[in-house]
């Protein structure tokens, strides 16, 4: 099928907006009136409030309210709102601090300048509480309770399970047990958080935020804040940046709301580069340890995984990342016995969250080193073990998910074939692979959102122009871009001739937002099925004025109404709109299109699927490595927006190295020791290697135009083609993230001692 | 505070303007003059975001006192631009995509702009040197020096006559 817009070259619509600096960010925002705020934040890991005064910093001239949790609800917010228990976050708590950098009272001020110095004058009495930083410590009996009354310090446990798990290790021929650990990780946004809160007598509160879900964040308000979800209106036009940790509330949100309820006058914080590493959330930090069981000709027969992870003070998205760590864990291949056990604990750090891949990252790091080096015990070919046991199309993860378009096969002959052109390698080098796949959105409902997970709203206008209103949020992924894509296919009509409305929870329906993959698949769908609905009322006064044979079809493309079998005869779309609307007494066309995942298992309704080779240079004298290549085969059904996509892809491959060689958050006593951009490495323009992808075609029947997932995914295979890299250069195997050159001359010392054995 | 006067062009366009002597330049040019193309990513110096050409020098502008650039030209982002067409760079960015939230553009562009004017035809591997400054955490870097070399290539030549 020949589409006219999918996977052509489409600038993306909201480019020159953000090339001219025009574009303009929450952190742009500037209204009349406006105050500025600024947060108290813990010093102390664990400590109860006793006292807070604030009367030296209400003295300060041009402050004009201070607020603690006193003046609040005192509601305890979680986005897993179907679960009381997982809703244990009190912004601004209360009774007691838990970690590093938590609120304790905001202020407003004038000035920036005077918001800053009344910090200085608020005095809090602290009881300091004995703490702990780490899960295995914070699980043992005895340890200091994070919460009261969660025993052991466990926050949320999931299990996993398939097969007949001991008969498939008795029926295995080898067994391996290993253990991993995977740090956590900086979402590192260029726009740090930061909120405009805008409330006014009337009762109404607007919300300028830089946010992945203004659905979320107005539902999650409207329950700390008392009031009506409706008269909460959240924008987020243009968001420097999400990578999963901007769907929940913030302090950001919810201080700027409360002071702005407070005095009635705008308000807005902007966190520093320092708060936003020290007091948001972070990828979650996880132990793994993994039993895998294989036949001698490298069948995969059992699994046995338990998890630990370092849950730091709250629940957020975390109680989402354990389970999808495991399910992703067993990912991309066939188990006759999968289990798997996660332990989500509590400690006093940093609370940790979802970001890119989900805790998939993880699974797949620990997943593929292991299988790698079983493919050595075993004497097989590493790209053989992986295609023997591949996930294939329709195939079932017993209870879990039922797999329709897969392309995971044709992506290993393309890998192999790349591995095999780059020949002999000088001396250390290295290339290493890593298969992957994720979900495209989830179908779990934690939020118990009563709405469609995705809807659409088209109009077309009488002069043809369409204005597309979509709840999915635009977060430099392209978003707003493929849903113009889409309507423009499906409607017939051409990009310039759509308009796209999204970022207002005022203006645009209901959609759960930018998280797990689901945009491009699920409001997707649901612009599609909108614009199919406008199209069907055009057709129906085509009809009228053609008079075709009651057999015929009509159809649209690139502005001609045509009947399908005979596309010489057809007639103007902007003619036809126009007729349509005086027919309709003056109306506009209005298409409504929704989509929310029916019968699809439980996890997401498909699947991508990708294999990556990265190619790497490692000085065994410093343990340093560069990244030389990295090439990919994806499959996600359908491409939509090309430019799109392999932007999506080389931003995985940097935030996946860097999550493999460079990004770490360590602590002591709690305290993140890196919190700014000189100690907190990301890749730069120097260290990103070639990138290389081809595209593997399939057709996804539940996504639209067949298209499936294609960014976060991207995320997950890196690290461990990283890791399986330096393996087939010098034979080590690091199993702790971020391979740094310490781990890798401590590795490289440790084979030297084996080999002298 | 004793206000000081500071003149100063930004985007060919003279201001006189009293200010805070401690003011930094990004504040005086998204506070005072409101060019909010200009961002800013950090308090250390290290992302690139605020970068802004000063007589013809790609310059953080949070690195700078406002003072220090008196009487001295600016050009931001929004700068580039002339007689309402998009600057060469600025096309090779759309073309090749070479942003996503856009947060980090400005200053990207701006490094990227000082860095062909000092060396219009560079290899790959200079163009990552002349835009290491500059942090982008969506992109992973390669659809923009794809871009900047297209521009080195002449791709866009005839947009410059």
């Amino acid at each position: 099928m020949k589409y006219n817009v999918i996977n052509t070259h489409v600038h993306n619509i909201d480019g020159i907006a953000k090339v001219t600096g025009r574009a303009t960010y929450t952190f742009d925002v500037k209204i009349p009136g406006m105050l500025y705020g600024k947060i108290l934040r813990s010093p102390h890991p664990h400590a109860r409030i006793v006292n807070i005064d604030s009367s030296k910093a209400m003295e300060l001239m041009g402050v004009k309210a201070v607020v603690t949790g006193k003046d609040t609800l005192g509601v305890k917010q979680g986005i897993w709102r179907r679960y009381s228990e997982l809703c244990d976050e009190q912004i601004l708590p209360l009774e007691k601090v838990r970690y590093i950098g938590e609120p304790v009272a905001a202020v407003a001020a004038v000035t920036e300048e005077i918001a800053e110095q009344a910090l200085d004058l608020i005095e809090v009495d602290y009881e300091v509480l004995p703490a702990v930083y780490e899960p295995m410590e914070a699980i043992k009996k005895g340890a200091p309770e994070v919460h009261e009354g969660v025993e052991r310090n466990i926050n949320v446990t999931r299990h996993i399970e398939w097969g007949d798990v001991e008969e498939a290790f008795e029926n295995s021929d080898y067994i391996r047990e290993d253990w991993f650990k995977c740090s956590g990780q900086a979402h590192m946004c260029m726009e740090t958080r930061c909120a405009v809160a805008s409330y006014t007598p009337e009762g109404k509160l607007t919300v300028w935020t830089s946010t992945q879900s203004p659905y979320y964040i107005q539902g999650l308000l409207s329950g700390v804040l008392g009031l009506r979800e409706s008269d909460i209106r959240v924008i987020a036009h243009y968001v420097g940046g999400g990578f999963g940790g901007k769907f929940e509330l913030d302090a950001a949100q919810f201080c700027s709301s409360v002071l702005s309820m407070k005095l009635s006058k705008p308000v807005k914080i902007v966190f520093s580069r320092e708060e936003d590493f020290i007091a948001t959330k972070r990828r979650t930090p996880m132990f793994y340890y993994v039993r895998t069981g294989v036949k001698k000709d490298g069948t995969f027969m059992a699994r046995e995984t338990r998890v630990f992870t370092d849950g730091g003070a709250y629940t957020g998205m975390g109680a989402t990342a354990l389970y999808l760590t495991g399910f992703f864990h067993s990912f991309p291949y066939k188990w006759a016995g999968y289990r798997y056990d996660g332990f989500r604990v509590y400690t006093n750090t940093l609370p940790s969250t979802s970001m890119r891949g989900f805790g998939a990252p993880q699974g797949m790091f620990c997943s593929e080193t292991q299988i790698d080096l079983i493919a050595r015990d075993l004497g097989i070919d590493r790209v053989e073990i992986r295609r023997k046991n591949a996930h294939t199309p329709n195939y079932e993860v017993p209870g879990q998910a039922t797999i329709a378009s897969c392309g995971l096969t044709e992506c290993l002959d393309k890998i192999e074939e790349w591995i095999k052109s780059r020949g002999d390698l000088p001396p250390n080098r290295g290339i290493g692979i890593s298969s992957y796949g994720f979900m495209s959105g989830g179908i779990f409902n934690w939020f118990d959102s009563p709405y469609s997970f995705s809807s659409a709203v088209v109009t077309i206008n009488y002069d043809g122009k369409v204005d597309l209103h979509v709840g999915c949020q635009e977060i430099g992924q392209g978003s707003n871009t493929t849903m113009a894509i889409i309507c423009a296919e499906e409607l017939g009509v051409r990009i310039e001739d759509i308009r796209v409305h999204s970022g207002d929870t005022a203006e645009c329906p209901p959609d759960l937002g930018a998280w797990g993959s689901r945009q491009t698949l699920m409001a997707g769908n649901a612009t599609k099925m909108a614009a199919a609905d406008a199209k069907r009322q055009l057709l129906e006064f085509a009809t009228a004025k053609i008079k075709p044979n009651i057999v015929y079809d009509l159809d649209i493309k690139d502005r001609w109404v045509h009947l399908v079998a005979r596309p010489e005869r057809g007639l103007d779309y902007f003619e036809v709109v126009k007729d349509a609307l005086r027919g309709k007494g003056g109306q506009r066309i209005v298409g409504r299109g929704f989509y929310t995942p029916h019968r699809k298992g439980m996890i997401s309704p498909a699947y991508s699927y990708g294999v990556q080779a990265l190619e790497i240079d490692v000085d065994p004298e410093t343990g340093k490595i560069k990244l030389v290549n990295c090439v990919t085969a994806h499959d996600c059904g359908q491409p939509i927006n090309p430019i799109g996509l392999h932007g999506q892809l080389e931003g995985a491959i940097s935030m996946a190295a860097g999550y493999g060689f460079l990004e770490d958050m360590p602590m002591e006593d709690g305290k993140i020791m890196n919190p700014n951009l000189v100690d907190y490495k990301i890749i730069r323009a120097t260290e990103m290697p070639e990138t290389e992808v081809f595209e593997i075609d399939t057709y996804e029947p539940e996504g639209p135009f067949g298209a499936k997932e294609a960014g976060e995914g991207l995320t997950n295979p890196t690290a461990a083609a990283l890791g399986n890299a330096l393996f087939d250069a010098l034979g080590i195997s690091v199993k702790q993230l971020p391979i740094t050159p310490e781990k890798v001359l401590n590795a490289l010392r440790e084979k030297k001692l084996e080999d002298n054995k | 505070m004793e206000k000081h006067l500071l003149r100063i062009t930004v985007n060919e366009q003279e201001y006189e303007l009293y200010i805070n002597p401690k003011a930094l330049l990004v504040e005086v040019i998204r506070d005072h003059l409101g060019f909010t193309g200009t961002k800013r990513g950090c308090e250390s110096v290290s992302c690139g975001a605020c970068t802004v050409m000063i007589d013809g020098m790609a310059v953080k502008s949070c690195s700078v006192l406002a003072m220090q650039v008196d009487g001295m030209n600016v050009t931001t982002s929004e700068g580039l631009e002339e007689k309402g067409q998009l600057h060469p760079i600025q096309k090779a960015f759309l073309d090749h995509g070479a942003y996503q939230c856009g947060f980090c553009t400005s200053g990207m562009l701006m490094s990227s702009k000082a860095f062909l004017d000092e060396n219009p035809n560079p290899t790959t591997h200079e163009i990552r040197e002349g835009i290491e400054g500059n942090l982008c955490r969506c992109t992973g870097y390669n659809s923009i020096v794809r871009a900047l070399d297209a521009v080195a290539k002449g791709n866009y030549r005839e947009d410059k006559a």
